[in-house]
């Protein structure tokens, strides 16, 4: 079992000083990265990297699911969704309650990992291609019930969603507004930044150190050799529901922020696309490794916006007219990132080197 | 009391009986050998004994215990170890991971523990760590600890396999054909590994294919041929028993 | 009970539709072991060619009669889905057959994303309105109504259906695709060219499914870049409660899911007490699919799936 501080250097190859000074660096540039931002591009992109690190953080939580426990789940905006919206149901003037965001993320998370645990204990022992319908199945079920769920009683306000949903506040200090902390103007989107960051690093060690765990291996086990895995005394179905109920908790934490965040959450943000964009984050950073799939988490929620200010103006300059707008352009992309990712680099772009060796080399006698 | 003891065990697959009124008792200590013709029912025994099938009708006991039809992990849990015929190691994983991961049963950190890595949880994993490279070096392939299990040699992949069973700490060990594709040297080799099992204290259940291994090397055997027992006890006898030499001939010598 | 039998009758034509889809489902997982995820976009494909067509002929003004500019949209729709099936598994799926399962899975969702964002493209977002080839008579049939349009798909549907059976059990390929659905190795090893096979199952899926788009968007009178996904998985669904791999499973799973969701948006607001409405009519084909994989999972008639080496 590798120390935290190996793994975290494992990452730059180069002297131990060396090491430590690119840390450090690291460290410096994530600190002031919203200021250079909003000086430079403007505001809204520090809006877009907080948006990004909730996806990170869910594509950590996909990750676990798909990635460490080799089970593909369609649905997994199923648990953002539940998360959000029990933060925004207990957080806003609908039902007339505000409980703080310190009670309603544990509460989001606790309630997300219910729901993945009634979804996994009946349907985890399927083969893989059934449990991937069945949990897209199950994504399209909580959407519906979101949407409809506002009569005869109103529990969710359906399609109109939920608003106006309380902000994070910590000691007196308003994500909401923008506050001067020694001497430092913060504006919201910045605290919000930096809380985003800090969870996503926890997320992420978390994450870690499950995989290099006694549950980790086992799940490798199970990926690698169900059968054999059982043999071995490994309960599969309860460590399987392990992965589930983590990648859920995962989701629900993300689910409750997006909610602070936004201000507003309806049914619409998930559908089952937005299953298939963390997806696709996850395959096409790297499934299995933790650094890969924030890469890829980092690069597919910035990317599209990228394009948005870039392929409508380029295409009018080139073409004359707008052929594929940005939206278009990104599903276009992120198809093809899949079918490509798996064709030619199935490891994803920043595999772990156990990953890359298992999807590369063919399987001589076929368990899976 | 025998270890594990098999009463009437039935199981059919569609059309095919593939084993009736199957009855057997395996007393600690020793080395049991299960011979047969191909297709008399001996791996389909070996599931129904380890909880992969559930079985028509009989049941089976270990350590007086009812285990018939309990789930593979539970049967494990209960003491029962066991190897593959086809050879199954986790390919991807290295030698040392590979037996780790059977030291799983025997250890209790979860995810709680894996996140903090408290003190518990550190003690388990060295010991897990040091139990995992003293089984390996028993077997004789701890040279070969970090390298993955699929790029061994195959007379190691089986030793491997062997001692990711024993790291579940069983009280019976059950082998399928564990010296199957082995020469002659591998096989002397492998049944000094098997005799140094049983002096310490673990039973063993074996198929085999191999007739001088299972002569020299059982305290008593059985034989199946077409999901029926046609004989048991010491090997000499049953060599001798005309029952089994028409299974295996086809026909008594004239 | 006035509405039992309208429901009835409108299950039987949702569940013709679905049969013919889960058929294409149902066929490539015998063989392979996918799930065609890209299938429901292959039916949405085959309802806005024909829709494109029917209004391409009927705008060009050369006064071509009704049921020809039928027959050739249908015909079109047909050409252009068989080629699209053939090259999805082409470049999708038969590179990864070796490949671990989560592989080709992964690739059918990037198809399906790719097929449905090319179809926006090209026929826009909006709801496309089929006129009518045939103008719907309402015929009454014990207190229920059912038009022509409707009869004439669940009679088109059995038809086809009759002749995929034939195909399937009377002629040399239709064996050929049996052989290989038991096991494509020894099916390879006593000369059947495999690969073709699976070439001909995709088409034949494909040209099913061009007709199930036709039939559905010509019932409904609506055609849309996304109507593939939830009729695709309910279809599947349908495959898998009749058995997935199994023909007349997929036929009779149809059929009963199309009741099941009939029946179940019918009654569903008595049932409940008014608390859930017809818009939960998603739902049922979602829960029985859930149903079925927890309790019955080789389905109604069984699975056949091959054993791949």
């Amino acid at each position: 079992m590798r120390a935290d501080w190996q793994r975290l250097l494992y990452w730059f190859r180069r002297d131990a000083r060396g090491r430590w000074i690119g840390l450090a660096l690291i460290v410096v540039a994530l600190a002031v990265l919203p200021f250079v931002l909003e000086a430079s591009v403007g505001r809204t992109w520090v809006r877009i990297i907080d948006l990004a690190l909730l996806y990170a953080m869910l594509a950590l939580g996909l990750n676990i699911v798909v990635g460490f426990a080799g089970l593909l789940d369609l649905g997994y905006i199923a648990f953002y969704a539940v998360g959000a919206y029990a933060y925004a149901l207990l957080a806003s003037p609908h039902f007339g309650v505000h409980l703080p965001w310190w009670v309603l993320l544990p509460v989001g998370a606790v309630l997300a990992a219910f729901f993945g645990v009634v979804l996994g204990a009946p349907t985890l022992r399927l083969r893989g291609d059934y449990l991937a319908i069945v949990t897209l199945g199950f994504g399209e079920i909580i959407r519906i019930f979101l949407n409809n769920l506002n009569a005869p009683i109103n529990i969710t306000n359906g399609p109109q969603g939920v608003n106006l949903i309380d902000t994070i506040a910590i000691d007196g200090v308003s994500f909401a507004k923008t506050n001067t902390l020694l001497g430092i103007p913060f504006p919201g989107t910045h605290l919000h930044y930096y809380l985003f960051l800090l969870i996503a690093v926890l997320v992420m060690f978390v994450c870690m150190r499950l995989e290099d765990s006694r549950i980790g291996r086992a799940w490798v086990a199970i990926r690698e050799d169900e059968i054999a895995a059982q043999a071995m005394g490994i309960n599969t179905r309860n460590i399987k529901l392990l992965a589930f109920a983590m990648g859920a908790t995962f989701g629900g934490v993300a689910g409750g922020l997006f909610s602070s965040l936004q201000g507003f959450v309806s049914p619409e943000s998930f559908a089952v696309w937005e299953s298939i964009t963390v997806l696709c984050m996850v395959v096409l950073g790297g499934m299995g490794h933790v650094a890969g799939v924030v890469l890829g988490a980092l690069l597919l929620a910035t990317l599209p916006e990228l394009l948005r200010h870039t392929a409508a103006p380029l295409q009018q300059q080139l073409l004359g007219k707008v052929i594929l707008d940005p939206e278009s352009l990104r599903m276009l992309l992120f198809g093809l990132a899949l079918i490509l990712v798996m064709l030619l680099r199935p490891a994803g772009l920043w595999p772990s080197p156990t990953r890359r060796r298992e999807l590369t080399s063919t399987r001589v006698s076929g368990t899976v | 009391m025998s270890l594990l003891e098999a009463r009437n065990i039935r199981k059919s697959f569609g059309g095919l009986q593939a084993l009736s009124e199957v009855s057997l008792a395996i007393d600690s200590g020793e080395i049991y050998g299960l011979i047969g013709p191909n297709g008399a029912g001996k791996t389909t025994l070996f599931n129904v004994f380890t909880g992969l099938y559930k079985p028509d009708a009989g049941s089976v006991l270990f350590n007086g215990a009812d285990v018939t039809g309990r789930k593979p992990n539970l049967i494990a849990a209960a003491g029962v170890a066991r190897t593959f015929q086809n050879i199954r190691l986790f390919a991807n994983m290295t030698a040392v991971e590979n037996v780790m991961v059977g030291r799983h049963l025997r250890a209790r950190a979860g995810a709680l523990g894996a996140i903090l890595r408290d003190r518990t949880t550190m003690l388990e994993e060295t010991a897990i760590r040091r139990r995992a490279h003293e089984l390996l070096e028993y077997v004789g392939v701890l040279r070969h600890a970090h390298a993955l299990a699929k790029n061994l040699a195959y007379g190691d992949q089986r030793r491997l396999e062997i001692a990711r069973a024993l790291a579940t700490d069983p009280k019976l060990l059950a082998l399928d054909e564990p010296a199957a594709g082995m020469n002659a040297t591998e096989t002397a080799s492998l049944r000094r590994l098997l005799e140094q099992i049983r002096s310490d204290k673990v039973t063993i259940l074996l198929i085999e294919h191999d007739v001088k291994l299972v002569m020299g090397l059982c305290n008593r055997v059985a034989v199946l041929d077409y999901g029926k027992k046609i004989a048991e006890g010491a090997p000499a006898l049953v060599q001798r028993d005309p029952a089994v030499i028409e299974a295996y001939l086809g026909g008594a010598l004239p | 009970m006035d509405i039992f039998l309208q429901q009835i009758l409108n299950g039987l034509v949702l569940g013709s539709v679905y049969a013919l889809v889960a058929l294409g489902y149902t066929m490539v997982y015998g063989i392979l072991g996918l799930i065609n995820f890209a299938h429901g976009e292959v039916v949405m494909v085959g309802a806005l060619v024909s829709l494109s067509v029917v209004e391409l002929l009927m705008g060009s003004g050369l006064g071509i009669p009704v049921p020809a500019v039928g027959a050739l949209a249908l015909l079109a729709a047909i050409s252009v889905c068989m080629g699209l099936g053939f090259s999805i598994e082409r470049v999708a799926y038969r590179p990864l057959r070796r490949a671990p399962r989560l592989a080709p899975l992964i690739t059918a969702i990037g198809v399906s994303i790719l097929l449905q964002t090319v179809a926006m493209l090209i026929w826009g977002r909006r709801y496309h309105t089929v006129p009518a080839l045939i103008p719907p008579t309402p015929h009454t049939l014990g207190g229920a109504t059912i038009t022509n349009v409707q009869i004439l798909i669940i009679v088109v549907s059995a038809l086809i259906m009759a002749g995929l059976m034939g195909l399937v059990h009377f002629t040399r390929l239709g064996r050929a695709m049996r052989a290989t659905a038991e096991n494509p190795v020894v099916a390879g090893l006593m000369g059947v060219n495999i690969n073709r096979i699976i070439s001909a199952t995709f088409i034949i899926g494909s040209a099913l499914a061009a007709i199930a788009g036709v039939l559905v968007s010509s019932n409904y009178g609506i055609a849309h870049y996304y109507m593939g996904f939830v009729l695709g998985l309910k279809a599947f669904t349908a495959a898998v409660l009749g058995g997935i791999g199994n023909l007349p499973g997929a036929m009779v799973g149809g059929l009963l899911l199309g009741l099941i969701e009939s029946l179940g948006a019918g009654y569903i607001g008595d049932l409940t007490g008014g608390f859930l409405g017809s818009h939960y009519q998603d739902v049922f084909a979602f829960l029985v699919l859930i149903m079925v994989l927890v309790f019955r999972p080789t389905g109604l008639l069984g699975e056949r799936v091959s054993e791949r080496a």
